[in-house]
């Protein structure tokens, strides 16, 4: 069995309204250092598939799909045996 | 002429848009559930506001894939019309019927208020009982509607008057303290290119008696009832 996280996230070029509030939320906690914040979602998946490169393909298109919306998001996921 | 009422689970405004269509435009109307797929006769469907499957994921992401949906844009594709309200236009943008995608109102602020718009466009459908740049008083109710579309593709509306309505200050100002939500050009309602596909982030259905606060909204349903019957 392989179990994938799959992480979504607004395009860059998307504006991030919640990633700006943290931003600001951390900056008044004193955390000057902090330059960005961009908020994502993060999807874990178990998956009855042996083979990695099966798997990246279902990924793919579950991503494509479903998962995030190609016309603001981007996705990226990495997978590890269990 | 015969109107369908869209069923997803976690609609909440399928009923406000069965009383108007069945009791104030007095037209025969039937409540559609999101697992059927064949449809009846249908002149002009409304896939209404809500939170289907609970806004998971993204909103109308689930519901774009209820068994009812490929049967919707079937009828859309054969030039049926369409009109979907609040969550109803999330759930066409993420169909793929309407063009775009909806971001979080940029104050992270669920909105409900009356705001006013502009209809742009009067050839449609949707609003040719409306004077060109006539301004409509209805209420928005959503945490999700801020419009968003890259450079093409709002270059692309903008060309093909696909933008009917626009947020705009009671004097018709297009400007950005009367847009609620951020949303990109002060985007409230866009039809696909055909032009028999309409979604509109404010609610037509709560605005369609004086007892509420306005009739404005009931100019669109009217205007659709207008198109039909003059086909």
């Amino acid at each position: 069995m392989l179990k994938a996280e799959i992480y979504i996230t607004l395009k860059k070029t998307v504006a991030d309204p919640q990633g700006l509030t943290i931003k600001h939320a951390l900056d008044s906690l004193g955390y000057k250092e902090v330059e960005e914040v961009r908020i994502g979602k993060l999807v874990t998946v178990k998956l009855n598939i042996n083979d990695k490169k099966e798997a990246e393909q279902r990924l793919n298109e579950m991503c494509k799909k479903l998962l995030a919306n190609p016309i603001i998001e981007d996705y990226s996921f990495k997978i590890e045996e269990v | 002429m015969k109107f369908g009422v869209v069923v997803f689970p976690g609609s909440n405004c399928d009923q406000d848009c069965f009383y108007v269509v069945k009791d104030v435009l007095k037209q025969p109307v039937k409540y559609i559930w999101h697992k059927d797929t064949e449809l009846d006769n249908f002149d002009c469907i409304i896939l209404p506001g809500g939170f289907s499957y609970g806004d998971y994921l993204r909103t109308g992401a689930v519901a774009r894939f209820s068994p009812v949906m490929d049967s919707i844009i079937d009828f859309a594709n054969r030039g049926g019309i369409v009109i979907g309200i609040c969550n109803g236009f999330q759930i066409l943008l993420e169909s793929g019927l309407l063009p775009g995608a909806m971001l979080r109102n940029t104050n992270l602020h669920f909105i409900c208020k009356y705001v006013y718009i502009k209809t742009e466009n009067i050839k449609t459908p949707f609003t040719n009982l409306c004077k060109k740049n006539q301004i409509l008083k209805i209420p928005i109710a959503h945490n999700e509607g801020n419009y968003y579309i890259d450079d093409d593709g709002l270059k692309s509306l903008e060309k093909n008057g696909q933008i009917v309505f626009r947020y705009c200050s009671p004097d018709g100002d297009v400007n950005k303290e009367s847009n609620p939500n951020s949303a990109l050009a002060n985007i409230a309602g866009i039809i696909n290119r055909e032009g028999n596909v309409l979604g509109m982030m404010p609610h037509p259905e709560r605005s369609s008696e004086a007892e509420l606060g306005s009739e404005d909204g009931f100019l669109i349903l009217r205007s659709i009832l207008k198109w039909l019957g003059s086909k």
